[in-house]
């Protein structure tokens, strides 16, 4: 920085070059966002005026007999869908990322093979996977028998005990070239020197990656957690491909991206409920904007960032 | 020079915002047209009518054949079908009538949807409109104010519910068609044993099968029909009473016989376990015909819902599905008129029954049938008592919605993860939850 620069009048052009941005930002994000956050807090009327009712639709999500045990399932199931992707996704895509920094034979080639199915459309993943598992002609089923696995096979996709786990990871295989990627772009990151004076120290491979390696990656662990939680609590596309907006069998696959849908836009003979809808939104927010003031006051300020 | 790149950056964005504003500007005298001007077209000139539909696989159907044979006989009249995506109709729809840019002809959902489009102003009333006569009251029950005194769309299809089976399979072992539930358990036994075909082609994985094609296609011959249903909406009856416990009874004892991993087996899964001979019966509905008579290599045949004992009046579910209604707005509203005059005809019945096998006019005027499944399940119309799917009218407005919470506790008493007692109880509770006459 010159320090010519704070005695310089405000530099206008500064809001020029931002003026479309924020023009299209703000009609396209928060306008919608903030236009929405209003509407839970109206009902329509008998006439189907909206009024403003305060407070009311949060106390009937909470609290009414409809609302509060579909609101409590959407979103233990969302946790446990988020906890999935942080223990198996983000794990083993940092996993990858070691061996593909490893200088293992042919990293180039996995990369692009691991990272593939990120740029696929989710709607031919959710088809992909329904043919895989499918009971009638899925090749599931013969694979395990081939390795005498076959009495193992089950419908995953349609037992309630299951299928939230099965989509879980459905959608931890679609994903992990994300924190693959990123872990990687920081493990290439750490100068060789750091390495082989460690080496030269005495220390095993193991002990390069915890000890050397690993705290230089963990902001990279911290923002990718971030992205999980803000990913996993918008999710919505793939369970709807999968299992419809109902979310099937029994709710057991219903997360708030889902519940969201069914009551916003209705289903079949149900009317769309705009307010309520609204309101599950606002919630969605909500827990995401805690979630990544969490992850800032606690997590960011807190972890040491090495100069490298 | 910096001063004038600022004019320019500025002026380029005056220009994107009044570009933006300027769709709102031209939309403005579109509005205008929502109320129904005088100037109706002098005679001699050509009127252009637009239909709104959800029906894009018709498209062609309605080219081809309907409009044709309308234009023919109104040589003044043009109409246009322009359908939507089915899952986009309704949203399109309303934002059109919204904006005043819909069609002078409204594709009509069944119940609840329309009748909103019907208190909105949207759809006109249809009382006096000549035809209506042809219609039944079960027939225009879907398109009915709670009162029963206005009709506001003009009915045009049914379909009906029954199971479709493949002759070869029942041939090779020697079986008939079964009437009472003992013999098509027996069937699907005797099929079981003999392990080359899948009994009951259904899966639970999409829900919606259970209820529609499982719950609602055998149910009504234990409800008894209308007045079942009636007594449903006049609260005399309950889902815990016997007749629906033993539906789901019923559903739960099929699922022996369903194809194996049935829980995650979808529709298109077990249309072409059927389809490509692997299974034997396949519980469903009329609008299958056209795509089995295109994929099914083997000869079909179909058979109505079971008897409980043989000899009892047999119900079926002729279900409402489809109608066609004026928006009240049109400027043309003589020629819509006499379009859907022209639909309640026996000209239109005929056409449209036999261009969709399978989907059935509604009307009471005598038609003839090509397609011999088509006329099959057409000739129950004579043999049975005819009822529709008993959450559709009045009973779906609440929360939870009866419609979608049968979808899932039919799933479920199929999964085996609700008995059926369960089930009745939870629909009973949902449903007194809102419903007073209930209550």
């Amino acid at each position: 920085m010159q320090p010519t620069a704070g005695r310089k009048s405000f530099p206008t052009y500064i809001l020029v070059f931002l003026a479309p941005a924020i023009l299209i930002y703000t009609i396209f994000m928060v306008y919608p966002l903030v236009n929405s956050l209003r509407l839970s807090f109206f009902a329509p009327n008998a006439a189907r005026q909206e009024i403003f009712v305060g407070l009311q639709n949060y106390v009937k999500l909470f609290t009414d007999d409809n609302f509060a045990p579909r609101f409590r399932g959407a979103l233990v199931n969302n946790f446990v869908f988020f906890l999935v992707h942080v223990l198996v996704q983000n794990t083993i895509g940092l996993l990858l990322a070691a061996l593909l920094t490893s200088g293992i034979k042919g990293s180039r080639f996995y990369r692009t093979v691991l990272f593939l199915p990120t740029v696929l459309s989710v709607v031919i993943i959710g088809f992909i996977w329904q043919l895989i598992l499918n009971p009638l002609w899925g090749v599931s089923e013969s694979i395990l028998d081939l390795v005498g696995l076959g009495f193992l096979f089950k419908p995953w996709l349609g037992l309630p005990e299951s299928a939230l786990l099965t989509v879980s990871l459905i959608s931890v295989w679609q994903w992990i070239g994300i924190p693959m990627i990123l872990f990687y772009a920081a493990l290439i990151g750490i100068p060789d020197e750091l390495i082989e004076a460690a080496r030269v120290d005495g220390a095993t491979g193991w002990h390069v990656f915890w000890r050397v390696k690993f705290p230089l990656v963990l902001p990279t662990v911290g923002i990718v957690a971030i992205l999980t939680f803000v990913g996993n609590f918008n999710a919505f596309d793939l369970i709807y491909t999968m299992k419809g907006a109902n979310a099937g069998p029994e709710f057991s696959t219903d997360i708030m991206g889902t519940f969201f849908y069914r009551t916003f836009f209705g289903q079949q003979l149900q009317l769309g409920n705009p307010s309520m809808g609204a309101t599950i939104a606002a919630m969605m927010f909500l827990i995401i904007l805690v979630g990544v003031l969490v992850y800032i006051f606690s997590f960011q300020r807190r972890v040491t960032s090495y100069e490298l | 020079m910096r001063k004038h790149t600022i004019f320019v950056f500025f002026v380029l964005i005056a220009l994107l915002l009044a570009s933006c504003g300027q769709p709102a500007a031209t939309e403005a005298p579109a509005t205008t047209g929502e109320q129904p001007v005088a100037t109706e077209a002098p005679a001699g000139e050509k009127v252009t009518l637009t239909i709104e539909s959800w029906r894009n696989d018709d498209l062609q159907i309605w080219e081809d054949q309907i409009i044709p044979a309308f234009e023919a006989k109104y040589p003044n009249i043009d109409v246009v079908f322009a359908p939507t995506a089915p899952a986009e109709y309704n949203g399109v729809l309303n934002t059109k009538l919204e904006g005043g840019t819909a069609g002078d002809l409204i594709t009509c959902r069944p119940f609840d949807a329309s009748l909103q489009l019907y208190d909105q102003g949207y759809l006109a009333p249809l009382n006096d409109l000549p035809g209506m006569e042809n219609f039944s009251d079960v027939a225009k029950s879907a398109w009915i104010t709670d009162d029963g005194q206005n009709v506001f769309c003009v009915p045009m299809a049914s379909v009906i519910h029954g199971f479709f089976y493949n002759k070869e399979a029942l041939d090779k072992l020697g079986l008939q068609e079964p009437t009472t539930k003992a013999e098509f358990m027996a069937v699907l036994e005797a099929l079981k044993a003999d392990g080359t075909y899948t009994p009951l082609a259904m899966g639970t994985s999409d829900m919606w099968e259970a209820a529609t094609m499982g719950f609602q296609n055998v149910g009504p011959v234990y409800w008894k029909g209308e007045d079942g249903r009636q007594a449903l909406i006049k609260g005399t009856a309950k889902y815990t009473d016997e007749p629906y416990v033993q539906t789901w009874t019923d559903l739960a004892e099929w699922a022996p016989y369903l194809p194996e991993g049935y829980q995650s087996v979808k529709y298109p899964d077990a249309q072409v376990l059927f389809t490509s001979g692997q299974a034997a019966i396949y519980p469903t509905g009329s609008w299958e015909i056209s795509l089995f008579e295109k994929d099914a290599p083997f000869e079909m045949g179909i058979f109505p819902p079971y008897l409980p004992n043989a000899g009892d009046t047999c119900y079926i579910s002729d279900h409402t599905d489809i109608a066609l209604g004026m928006n009240a707005a049109t400027a043309h509203s003589e020629e819509a008129k006499t379009f859907l005059e022209w639909v309640a005809s026996q000209e239109f019945a005929g056409l449209y029954s036999n261009a969709l096998p399978g989907f059935f006019t509604l009307s009471n005027l005598p038609i003839e049938l090509e397609d011999p499944l088509a006329k099959e399940f057409l000739s129950w119309r004579d043999t049975c008592e005819e009822t529709i799917r008993n959450s559709y009218q009045i009973l779906s407005r609440g929360e939870p919605n009866l419609e979608n919470e049968l979808w899932r506790v039919s799933a479920a008493v199929m999964n085996g993860s609700l008995t059926p007692e369960q089930a009745g109880q939870e629909i009973q509770t949902g449903l007194d939850s809102w419903y007073e006459p209930s209550q």
